[in-house]
């Protein structure tokens, strides 16, 4: 260790107002160079700005300042900034304690300035106490694998894995249902150009399948993921689809013949599937699958007419799940959202009155490819409906459901109101809405033109109740807030623009992952503005709806970013290895072994060394938890810039206060 | 004179969850009394009973330790350990009559509000107990 003496610098930073509208930063910096060891201290209104990092690179250079506290923001937010000031004065950049002054201090205590001002000057001064104590840290280059596993298949995906691939990486591509595609695939058209949503997404999911750098994995789920960032090892695992893909040619001659139905997922329940199916016909890959829940053979053990006669021979019941195990650089994370409940809207009725459907159910109805082929009838009698309700925020921003906005249920009513108008033009459209939000491009102008149709009503309020009567027809008291009257409407079709949530299974998956979520479940962003697709975890990225509501724009935007982000990641070819790792003082040492059990890496073991048992920590598993230093009974294990020595008197120097 | 007793507070938060929610808490500009001091480790796993010991012995009148919700720890099961070691650590802090003074609880990065709201209720409850020392 070298016996250097310790010359400190503390730059406390105004954060313009952040900081010194509530307390004095001249103050705090006049407090700090009275402290021990510290031989400058200064104050500049933006301390990250470039003449502010110039300050700190100065008086390295020329003050011979050896140990620097910043007292700002979050090192969260600014560490790694600093970090690099540190490192480009040829300081060691572990030689730097960041003081918490704006996210600690002066935005929560802005009420109580002269306590901000002394808890300001007490984290300074145990900032000095730490900082003192600190260690230069070396760290080691680790290669980063040239590969990407992307899990979800939706247009944030596909895109995500596009961009990969075409930049030259290897990408793995995981989707849980039998085709890619995602929720999009069911839109019969996209707002606000009214763009075919299947003749802008297929090609896509072309692409995908084709692309020379992509392997697609669908009908699969991750089922572990080992590793760290650059090195993930991720367990996949191949449900059984009981039909040979190598062989099937999806010819369909299984489904016509299999007698067992279910209501089909894909058009949302609205007509029956087989036990055997393709999921849709534009699937990729357009293969069939059976469904062991509805299968006849499967579930009564007699039938087999698929095996019968499939003219390739693919049908095999005996297949097992299979796995395999991939090694990523990275890992993009889009897996989509699900509608909210709607039968949790009791008022609304659905699922108890037929004709009150979702709006993913009326893009089924309006696609071409769908149950009706295109036409769209009310579910209870095939009619032609002629006054049809839209009914916006169905779940949403509504603290009894969900309080959020779902970002894309204004814009779809309004489309859902083209629909019904361009295929029965003398229908009646009401739409109930709470505020209409037409944010995007062309979105103010959409709703123009949807304004200016002929008997399109819009009501701005939410209905009370949906009451069904006998011959299927719908009621509701609605209270128009702009004329400020209750309006009775009588509906033959009722669409329920419903909420959205995060997507069944993201709970399991993102605790695999350890993506840290909002309260609402989404993926939480590292941060809402500079890093919105990067989490906690280097190497992981959150693409599209997953991060929190999108419409298909801004998903396709986020998943561009989610790959730039993994691309960035992966084309610099390394990342430094973690300096905060373990170390043992062998003179200690005893080898009780408390330590080893402690480590969730298995980095911890006891050797042999001169005749005594001591704890040896591997580096390249070591993670830089801490847990064996906190259970080391004898201070021999410690966490290097977490070290007992370092901590002890930052706690000390806060518990005595100033 | 007759003030109010002012409470000195220790908080261990955790690198990636509770600390991010203590900031959190700082973007948001949600209030809570001045009253704690924030220690950063990179994980709860790192906190030892002589940091807590130390904390109140030199002037603290309570100590929170904070880390991920279980299951949501950045390295797997660290928060398990805190937990173990916590509850042995609140069995002698009992004896010693200190164990109200000593919490743990978990945050996630998105639990701002919370955060603020639970330092409310602690400084309140560490109020109702009065100074560790008697008084500074």
């Amino acid at each position: 260790m070298s016996v250097e003496e310790v010359k400190i610098g503390v730059y406390v930073c105004h954060c313009g107002k952040n900081i010194a509208g509530v307390i004095d930063p001249r103050k705090i910096a006049e407090f700090a160079s009275k402290l021990p060891g510290v031989v400058v201290a200064r104050d500049y209104p933006y301390m990250c700005s470039e003449p502010g990092q110039a300050l700190i690179e100065k008086d390295i250079r020329e003050l011979r300042v050896n140990r620097v506290v910043v007292a700002a923001c979050s090192p969260r937010m600014h560490e790694p900034t600093f970090q690099g000031v540190l490192a480009r004065a040829g300081l060691n950049p572990y030689l730097l304690e960041m003081v918490n002054l704006r996210e600690h201090v002066t935005w929560v205590h802005g009420d109580d300035p002269e306590a901000a001002e002394v808890k300001a000057k007490e984290l300074v001064s145990a900032g000095v106490e730490r900082v003192a104590r600190l260690e230069p840290l070396e760290t080691e280059r680790i290669e980063v694998v040239q590969n990407a596993l992307v899990i979800g298949g939706g247009i944030a995906g596909i895109r995500a894995a596009l961009n990969l691939a075409n930049a030259g990486f290897k990408v793995y591509l995981v989707e849980r249902e039998p085709s890619i595609g995602g929720k999009m695939a069911k839109l019969d058209k996209t707002f606000p150009t009214l763009d075919c949503s299947q003749c802008i997404l297929t090609p896509l999911m072309v692409d995908v399948a084709n692309h020379s750098n992509i392997s697609l994995y669908t009908y699969s789920e991750v089922e572990s993921v080992e590793g760290s960032p650059g090195n993930f090892l991720v367990k996949i695992r191949l449900k059984p689809t009981y039909v040979d893909w190598s062989k099937c040619v999806g010819c369909g001659i299984c489904i016509e013949k299999c007698p067992s139905r279910v209501p089909d997922e894909f058009d949302e329940g609205l007509r029956q599937r087989k036990a055997i199916y393709i999921q849709f016909p534009q699937a990729v890959p357009r293969k069939a699958v059976i469904d062991p829940d509805a299968c006849f053979y499967l579930t009564k053990g007699v039938c087999r007419v698929c095996e019968r006669v499939c003219p390739a021979g693919a049908i095999d019941f005996e297949q097992e799940p299979r796995y395999i195990e991939l090694k990523v650089g990275t890992i993009i994370v889009a897996v989509g959202f699900d509608l909210y409940n709607p039968v949790k809207l009791y008022e609304y009725g659905y699922g108890r009155y037929k004709n009150v459907i979702t709006g993913l159910q009326l893009e089924r109805l309006s696609s071409a490819g769908g149950p009706t082929g295109g036409k769209i009838v009310r579910p209870s009698d095939r009619k032609i409906p002629k006054t049809v309700a839209i009914v916006l925020c169905a779940g949403s921003r509504d603290k009894a459901h969900l309080e959020y906005c779902c970002r894309i249920g204004c814009m779809a009513g309004l489309k859902h109101a083209y629909y019904i108008k361009t295929s029965i033009p003398d229908a009646k459209v009401f739409i109930c809405y709470t505020d209409m939000r037409s944010f995007g491009k062309g979105y103010e102008e959409f709703y123009s033109r949807i304004r200016s149709m002929e008997d399109v009503y819009f009501v701005r309020g939410r209905p009370m109740e949906i009451f069904e009567l006998p011959d299927g027809t719908l009621q509701m008291d609605v209270y128009d807030q702009n004329s400020n009257r209750m309006l009775k409407i009588e509906a033959d079709l009722i669409v329920l623009e419903v909420g959205v949530v995060p997507p069944k299974g993201f709970e399991e998956l993102r605790k695999k992952l350890k993506i840290p979520t909002s309260p609402e479940g989404w993926g939480l962003e590292l941060h809402p503005k500079l890093k919105p697709v990067e989490i906690t975890t280097d190497g992981i990225y959150l693409a599209g709806f997953i991060q929190g509501p999108k419409d298909i724009p801004d998903a396709v935007a986020h998943g561009g970013a989610a790959a730039a982000a993994a691309i960035t990641f992966m084309s610099k070819g390394y990342i430094e290895s973690e300096p905060y790792i373990a170390e043992v003082n062998e003179e200690l040492c005893s080898g009780c072994g408390i330590c080893v059990p402690m480590c969730p890496y298995d980095a911890i073991s006891i050797v042999e060394r001169e005749g005594r048992r001591i704890a040896k920590v591997d580096i390249t598993k070591c993670k830089g938890c801490g847990a064996c230093a906190g259970a080391c009974p004898s201070g021999a294990m410690q966490q290097r810039h977490f070290k007992d020595s370092q901590l002890m008197p930052e706690i000390v120097a806060l518990a005595r206060g100033i | 004179m007759c003030s109010e007793f002012e409470p000195r507070i220790i908080v261990f938060a955790c690198n990636w969850c509770s600390y991010a929610a203590v900031d959190l808490a700082g973007t948001s500009r949600m209030t809570y009394p001045p009253h704690i001091r924030i220690v950063r480790v990179m994980c709860s796993s790192r906190v030892t009973p002589e940091f807590v010991l130390k904390a109140l012995a030199e002037g603290a009148d309570a100590v929170l330790i904070t880390g991920c919700h279980p299951g949501d720890c950045h390295y797997i099961s660290g928060n398990y350990k805190t937990l173990r070691r916590y509850l042995l650590l609140k069995k002698t802090l009992d004896q010693m009559g200190l164990g109200d003074r000593v919490r743990l609880a978990w945050f996630s990065a998105a639990e701002g509000e919370r955060f603020a709201q639970f330092i409310k209720e602690f400084v309140k409850d560490v109020r109702k107990l009065g100074p560790l020392s008697g008084g500074r």
